[in-house]
Formats: C-alpha cells, structure tokens, sequence
C-alpha cells in the first residue's frame, strides 16, 4: 500500500544482518503495529504459535521470496499466482518481475534465467524487497545467477534434479554447489522436485515430458503451504486457463497439491510461517492487487468514459508497453478502437489524426519508439491538439535492456523535438498511480489542447500492488467543450483564438458547420491560423506556446518532514518512490532527520518547488538515470542538488539508498 | 446523395446545391505560375459540389511537398501534416468517424520516398480513403532533387552525373500492396481526372489515384509525351471497364497478352486478332491482368501508358470491420461499465 504517507513511531530499526530463516530484516522497518520488532531477533519474533497444523507455525512480519528457473520454467506465472493468493489473502504487497528479453534464451544458461521477486507483509510496505529470504532456484543458472543476492541464512529451496554435471558444467560450477560447502551459510532444502512432480502424475497419463513441465507448480505448492497461503484460486485459474484441456488442467491441481502435501509431510520443512493481513495498512475501501500497465489501461477507459470521448490508441508493440495495448483492445465494448500501426510514427499520427476528429487520441511506447514518434509530437504541439503520449521507460540508449528498467527518457521527453517544443509531463510513483497519471495526463491534454507525456517504467508496468478500487465519483470531469460557433464578430472562425485563461485554442472538429478551417505545421498567424512568416509572429506564437504550458495548474509539491527541522531533502520522481520513502523511514528509524518530497508533474514543475528547495540546506535526487532531474532543477532553480544515480536496470535497493542518505546527512558529502 | 456513391453513405448530405466557388478558401494560392497544381485544384473544387456532402464533413489531409499545401485551398476541413505521414494521420481520423469523407493529398516523395511505408499499409488495411497521389517524378520544394519517381540517370542537383536508383512504379507498388482501388489520370485532362474522382468517391476503400502532374520549373515537360497533340494518342490508352484496350488512330493499335509469358504487349489490331484484344476488366479479383497493366508503359518514354480505372474490387473496409468488431463486443459484453472493469475479479474489502 505504497500510496499512504507513513510516518514511523519508532526508531528500533534493527542493523542489517543474519536474517531469521524467512524473516525480513533487509529493508523497510516498519511504524508501528507488530512489524515495528521487524527482525530484532529471529527467534523472539517469530514465536511459536500452536496452529491446526501438526508443525509449529512461525509468525513473521514480512518476507521476500524469489523464484528463480529458465525463461520456460514459468516463473512469471508462478509468481503471478503466488501473487495473486497472497493480495487476497490481505497483505501488501510489491513484486518485481525480471526477465530476459529473449523469449526462450538457450535452457540452462545464466542470460536465460527468469525471476519473480514477491515482497509481503503484515504492514504498509513500499518495495519488492532488497534481498530475498528465500531463493527457489529450479536449475544451477537460477541458482547462480541470484545467490550473490541472497543474504547468508536464507533458505534456498533448490530442484536437485537439474544439478547434473552437464548442467553444473554449463554454467561454470567446477563442483556440486550443493555438495562443496558453497552454500553452507544458507537453509538449504534440497527437493527434487522433477521427480516428485512426475512421480505425483504418474497416474495422469501424460508423456514424462509434459509432467515435468508441472514442476512450477509443485514448488507453488509447496511454497502456498510454507506461507499459509489460500489455494482455492490457484486451482480455479488452472482450470480455467486450461479449460480447453482438462488433464493438463487437472495435471497441474495434482502436481500444486502434491507440493502443499510435500511440505506437510517430509520433514525438511520442520516449520511453516504465518503472515498476517496487513489490516492497518490500508485505508477502507475495495482493493484488489494492479499492475502499472493494466492501472494504465484502466486509466486511459476511464479518461475516455470520464471525458465523454471516444478512446483511440494508435501503438505498435514494443516492450514493456506492449501489455498495455494488448489491454486496451479487450476493451471493444467501452468504445475502445486500438489500431495496430505499421510502425511507431503511424501509431502516433493516427492518434493525432483521431484527435483532430475529436477522440481522445493516446499512442503507447518505451524510449525507442519515442524517438520515432518526436516529430509529430512536434506537429502536436504546433497543432495544439490533445494527445497522451506514454512512455513505459527501458533501458538504453538505443534497442537498450527492453525488459529492465530505467528513468533516462526524461529529457528527452521534455527536449527531444526540433525548436522550441514544450511538452506537459506527468510520472506516476506507483504502479496503482499509473491510473490516476492516465487521467491527470488526459486533463492536462483536454483542456490546454497539447500533447501529454506520461513516464511510466519497466518496474512500474510489470510490478504490482495492492489498488483501492476508486469509486466513480471521485474520478474527474474531463469533459471538454468544442467550439460550436464562429468565435469573430464578423462570424468567421478563427482556430487560434485562444482561451485567455487557458491560452488553449477552440478545438473545432470536422463535422461542425461554418467552422471548417486548416492546420498544419508551417507556423501560424496568432489568432486566424493563416500561414505566417512574420519574424514578431513567430516570436509571439513560440512564447505563447511555451506561456501555455508553464501556465498548466498542477498540484503543489507536499513535503514529508515530520520533524519540520531537516536539513536534507530527498526529492524524487516515477517509480523510485518506493524504494526512496523505505530507505528515509529507515534512516528516521535510525534517529536521521530527513525530508521526502516526491514530483508527480515534471513539466511544468509544482509551483512552490522553488521555495521548497530553497528551504533546505542540502536535496538529494536518487534517479535511475545520470542525473536528469537534477539538471532540470540546477538550471531552473540555481540550486545545487545532488545527483545519486543507478543505472542498473532494476530498480533502488532502499538499504542502499539508505546508506546514501545517511551519508549525505552527516554533511560534507560532495 | 445518388446511389454512386456508396462510400459516402455515412457522411451528411448539403442542405442546399454547391458550386466550386463553396470550396475556395481565403487564402492566396501559392504555387508557381504554370504549375499542373492548379488544374488540379480547379478541378478538384468543381467536383466536390457533385458529391452533394455536406462541406464540413469533407477532410483533406496531407504531408509535405508542393502538392500538401492542397488543404489550405479548399475551404473543408483540412490538416497539412508531416511529411510523409498523412495516411497514417487520415487513418486515425477515418477509423473515428465514419461520418466523414476523408481524402490524402500527396506526391511522388510524400507518399513513395519518406512515407512509403504508410502509403502501402494503408492500402492494404483498405480504410476509407482518397489517396491523390500528385506524380511528377522530382522534389519541387527542395528545388529539385530526383524523386523515387524520377527515371534512372536523372541530372539534377544532387546527382549531377544522373540519379542511379530504379524508379518506382506506383501503380504496381499499389497493386502489389492488395490496393483495391488503382488508377491513373492527368493534370491537363480535365474531365477525365474528373471522371477518375468520380470513381475513386465512388470506391469503398482506400482509393490510390496517381496524377501526372507537370512541375514546370524543376521538371517541365515530363508528360508531354501523353499530352502533345502529335504524340498522345500514340502514348496513351484510354482504360474503360468491359471495353476492348485500343488505342492510336482509329483505334489501330490494341493490348493482347503474351500467351506464353502472360504478360500484356501491343500490336496493330488486323483481322486475324482483333478478337484477341484484352478487354479491361478493372473489377477482376484476380489482381495479374491490372498488374500487367501498371507494367505496359515504358518508363522513359512513358509511351503505352494506359490512364483510367486499373483496377477497382470490394474487399472489406478496415474502419466498418472495427465499427463492426465494437458493435459486436456491446452486444455481447454489454456496454463497458467501468466499476466493473476496475473491480475486475479478485478484489477484498477493508472496513
């Protein structure tokens, strides 16, 4: 529940250290409530209860999990499910999917390993988690490629089966890691779980090789049962994924039913964890758990039903926003037309051209398809036509990490057109705000006609939250006015005669009679939209459309300070919101003074940003990029913030941002 | 509105009889004098009143080029855009509003160099559009560079020892591309250009019409050939659906096919052959014979270029499919309720 501002009531946050078996204590100390012990000690906390079950029942706060196997193993989707029981069940959550851009890279190798990392708990938690307390590592690649993150103490669950010499060799074991003492300073449970799986479908009649491939959901079940988890609905998605064919259906239920048993039986797991709902997290209402790309879509049919105009997407695929398409064109019965270009700059021109009939015109991308689409986003602006542009950030540059994430768009969202080409942004911080930037970027387009960037990101899209469901009346009234009549005393019309409040001109569409008139890119006459090449013209009309879009009204920026007497400010944007608001409750917790601010509308920045950073002695940027924001706000504000930057494709680990504040605090850090 | 136009079924009607002079803007036409531009605005302008559609309802969108400051002539509603890109703009814009006739207004490097892509996507998608495609083989407002059209060896100011790319035909590229609407007219020929249009409203689809249009400053006289008095009849041939090809004086000269290879070459019509003459069937679903067509005319002479309706077939249009597939998922969803959506199916209350 990462939407709520959490101020911390205590200050015992633990020291990083030896993790209790399942138990967090990397990240995210949480205020109040029973997580507030988060990890002080392992045994202290997780006291023995007394539970229906035959083995003792742990109680734990919170608790990261990564699965781990080949890109085919079917990680995402067991992480998915594993997911899916645990929003129900209650807790908050966060979840960080990594995987390769290859669909099916060589089995068995490092680059072909797929993860799904799963942070939950029984309080309001902000990250998927530093470090994992449990690893399931389904082959040696899995195992080896994600142990590095693993803190010694965890558990690794590993599939014995897939240790062979050849698969060791693969991947450069010289020697069994199982069996040379590699990983003596974890929990290891060594399950075969091929041969479980395959023994436990032995009845079902399917080929070897297709019970095998039930493993994943072996190591669900096994797992659903070490954590307590509901079972129900993963049965109910197997069959109704696999309607179609019923004995792989009922192949996957028996091999899910055969971990769960697994784990009540054998004696390797002597133990298993409860973690409560995270009751006190979250406001009242509805939820249900969202990832940032279907928040998006969601967002966008709500632009639409809000607005009262039709929705257009105009997209070619492209990762991580290709999901948001796929969405959008479910959604036919809203009125949803989305329109497969043949390439990035058809997907923006239709829009554009949906846009001039009056829809409400939205192309979706990540930062290659931007750079295709930059010129008629200038045509856009020169139009003043509204149009959401969303850019789900990748790394780069160029073709970049498609599947990991990064923050560097920025500038070229807000300079990456020919002249001068102002353009409105907005960053949701969350994957549940990716629905409220939709519609905030849908207003600003609507009512001062212009083209919207909205930056969202690969951690944003794929990861996932626990969402309170907005009830309809708290979404915005977007509908626009069109013009109707000839704005002129002499009854003509004249397409640019701006709104004096607004600066946005009539937004006059075909089919309206007596206002029919031409637009283009040559510069215009102010007011009657005439082609004009008059030097004082064009000088007017470039400050007018820059005026327009420095005049948008955006929220102030609110300030988290709850001593009031910090003298550093961390200031973020997009998605580092998590990972930056855990690692400043951490360094409250550890008695720091810090102040958080995080900017939802890069352009135009919040009005009181000036004066915010003015107040405080030092401010802190962390971005996943080489210090884009801090540049915007040196050369708008002439202060000197400090740049923190990662450009590692995956997102801030709080510990480590943590540190960095700390050290930042203590003063003299250049 | 007369039963012709079968395309425009959707887009309002005039309240009252137009002339040309409805369809002239105010602003100042800018081409250069002498330019094949003209006639074509002129003709254009007086065709528009024979659809009888309300003027409001009528778009012209175009990129960039000579032949895209079009829009700003025409008082419609119009966009001239960037270059290249105004079928993908005209398609958003079509696919959105079925009550409006939408028409593209390009040229040989608009619609075949920088914007080839969308040019031929957007025929085979067959959404409802008028694509006019001003040919006249050289980039006039970059004063004169050779065009995707222009013949091989071409001496202009970027290829002062000739241009060494092979020219495309647009005709075959547009056949090529499933068009189902191809044909071919001239500046000068007032009424024939104005009978292509006629046929090109008349189409349900995307409709590509390849004018020959004279560039007399960077490129003067490049149709002569099929406009002198001495030579046009010799050059040209007149396409009439269900009318044996001749062509020549008299008729003297026909189209036969190749009864080995297929393809269509020209012979003196006697005795012996005349029945053997091609007879054009522009409604042909089978796309070889329009092809061979697109192929007649020699490119540096343009001789045996044929003129008219190429081909003309039904294929379903891209815009009503989606009218249709948004129809069919009311009727059978329901219509969207978005509290529905956003609950979706997994949810939880918190009191």
């Amino acid at each position: 529940m990462t939407s709520q501002v959490h101020v911390p009531t205590q200050t015992d946050e633990s020291s990083p250290g030896t993790p209790p078996p399942g138990g967090a204590a990397d990240d995210e100390a949480a205020g109040g409530g029973p997580a507030g012990a988060a990890a002080a000690d392992a045994d202290a906390l997780s006291a023995t209860v007394t539970a229906e079950r035959d083995k003792p029942v742990r109680r734990l706060d919170r608790v990261v999990i990564r699965f781990a196997g080949d890109s085919g193993d079917g990680m995402q989707l067991t992480g998915d499910r594993f997911t899916t029981e645990t929003a129900g069940f209650g807790n908050d959550l966060s979840t960080l999917p990594n995987f390769p851009a290859e669909i099916r890279a060589p089995a068995g190798t490092l680059p072909g390993v797929s993860s799904f990392q799963l942070h939950f708990a029984d309080h309001d938690i902000l990250t998927p988690g530093d470090a994992p307390d449990v690893l399931v590592a389904m082959n040696p690649a899995a195992l080896k490629a994600n142990l590095g993150d693993v803190p010694r103490g965890a558990q690794v669950i590993v599939n014995t089966d897939e240790f062979t010499k050849r698969a060791l060799a693969k991947v450069g074991y010289g020697a069994d890691p199982l069996a040379d003492g590699t990983l003596s300073g974890y929990a290891v449970h060594p399950v075969p779980l091929t041969t479980l799986t395959v023994e436990a479908l032995k009845e079902s009649g399917l080929a070897r090789k297709d019970a095998e491939r039930a493993k994943n959901m072996f190591a669900l079940g096994l797992l659903s049962w070490l954590y307590h988890r509901p079972t129900e609905g993963t049965e109910r998605f197997l069959r109704t994924k696999f309607a179609k064919k019923p004995e792989i259906a009922e192949a996957n239920v028996a091999a899910f039913r055969a971990g769960w048993n697994y784990g009540e039986t054998t004696e390797d797991f002597a133990v298993s964890y409860e973690v409560a709902p995270a009751s006190a997290a979250f406001a009242p209402g509805r939820y249900r758990n969202i990832s940032g790309n279907l928040a998006l879509a969601y967002g966008l049919v709500a632009a639409s039903k809000q607005s009262g105009l039709p929705l257009f997407l105009g997209s070619y695929p492209i990762t991580p926003a290709s999901d948001i398409l796929h969405e959008l064109s479910k959604h036919k019965n809203f009125g949803v037309r989305t329109f497969q270009a043949e390439d990035e700059i058809a997907g923006i021109g239709a829009a554009l051209g949906a846009a001039f009939g009056g829809a409400l015109g939205v192309t979706t991308t990540s930062g290659p398809g931007v750079a295709l689409k930059s010129e008629a986003i200038g045509l856009a602006v020169s139009l003043e036509l509204p149009l959401v542009i969303v850019d789900v950030q990748r790394g780069g540059p160029s073709t970049g990490l498609p599947t990991k994430t990064e923050q560097a768009d920025l500038l070229q969202a807000m300079y990456g057109r020919n002249g001068e080409s102002p353009v409105p942004v907005v960053a949701p911080a969350t994957a549940g705000e990716c629905f409220t930037a939709a519609l905030e970027a849908a207003r600003i387009a609507l009512t001062y006609r212009t083209p919207v960037f909205l930056l969202s990101d690969g951690y944003l899209a794929n990861g996932s939250e626990p969402w309170r469901i907005p009830e309809q009346e708290e979404l915005p009234d977007l509908r626009p006015e069109f013009a109707t009549a000839p704005n002129r005393p002499d009854g003509s019309f004249w397409p640019y005669l701006r709104d004096p409040e607004t600066l946005a001109r009539p937004w006059a569409v075909p089919g309206t009679a007596g206002l029919e008139h031409r637009i283009g890119g040559i510069e215009k006459q102010d007011g009657s939209g005439s082609i004009s090449y008059d030097p004082a013209n064009h000088d007017l009309m470039v400050r007018t459309r820059q005026a327009k879009i420095d005049g948008i009204t955006v929220p102030d920026l609110e300030v988290e300070d709850p001593g009031g007497r910090a003298g550093l400010l961390v200031l973020g944007w997009g998605s580092t919101y998590g990972p930056i608001t855990a690692a400043v409750r951490r360094v409250r917790a550890a008695g720091g003074r810090v102040a958080q601010a995080h900017l939802r509308h890069l352009n135009p920045f919040p009005a009181n940003l000036g004066k915010i950073l003015a107040e405080y002695e030092r401010v802190l940027v962390p971005e996943m990029n080489l210090g884009q924001l801090t540049q915007l706000l040196r050369a708008r504000y002439l202060v000197d913030v400090r740049s923190l930057t990662q450009v590692t494709g995956l997102p801030f680990k709080s510990g480590q941002l943590a540190d960095a504040i700390t050290t930042h605090l203590e003063g003299d850090h250049a | 509105m007369p039963d012709g136009f079968p395309a425009l079924t959707l887009v309002p009607k005039a309240s009252a009889p137009q002339t040309a002079k409805d369809f002239k803007s105010d602003q100042e036409v800018r081409w250069c004098p002498g330019c094949g531009d003209y006639a074509i605005l002129a003709a254009v302008q007086s065709f528009l009143p024979e659809l009888g559609l309300a003027k409001e309802n009528i778009c012209f969108i175009s990129g960039i080029g000579c032949s895209s400051r079009f829009p700003y002539y025409l008082d419609t509603y119009g966009m001239h855009s960037i270059h290249g890109r105004a079928p993908a703009i005209a398609t958003g814009l079509a696919t959105t509003r079925r009550d409006l006739s939408v028409w593209v207004v390009t040229g040989d490097g608009d619609a075949l160099s920088i914007g080839g892509n969308h040019l031929i996507h957007a025929l085979r998608r067959n959404v409802n559009l008028k694509i006019l495609l001003f040919n006249n083989r050289i980039y006039g407002l970059t004063k004169g560079q050779y065009s995707p059209t222009s013949e091989t060896g071409k001496i202009t100011k970027s290829t002062p020892m000739g241009s060494l790319d092979a020219p495309f035909n647009p005709l075959s590229l547009a056949v090529g591309a499933e068009a189902t609407f191809v044909a071919r007219t001239i500046d000068s020929d007032r009424k024939h250009l104005t009978s292509v249009l006629r046929a090109a409203a008349e189409h349900q689809g995307t409709a590509l019409v390849e004018i020959y249009q004279n560039c007399n400053i960077f490129n003067d006289g490049a149709f002569d050939a099929l406009k002198d008095p001495e030579t046009r009849e010799h050059a040209l041939i007149r396409l009439e659906h269900g009318q044996p090809v001749r062509f020549g004086p008299d008729g003297g000269q026909g189209v036969f096919r190749d009864p080995v290879t297929g393809a269509l070459g020209t012979a003196p019509v006697t005795g012996a052959n005349a029945d053997r003459v091609l007879v054009h069937d522009a409604h042909a679903a089978d796309p070889s014979t329009a092809f061979a067509l697109t192929r007649l005319a020699d490119p540096d002479t343009l001789h045996h270029t044929p003129i008219g309706v190429l081909r003309s077939v039904q294929r379903p249009v891209y815009d009503t499919l989606m009218a249709d597939q948004l129809e069919a998922a009311t009727a059978k969803q329901g219509p969207g309720d978005l509290d529905a959506l956003l609950t979706g199916s997994d949810t939880w209350t918190v009191a």
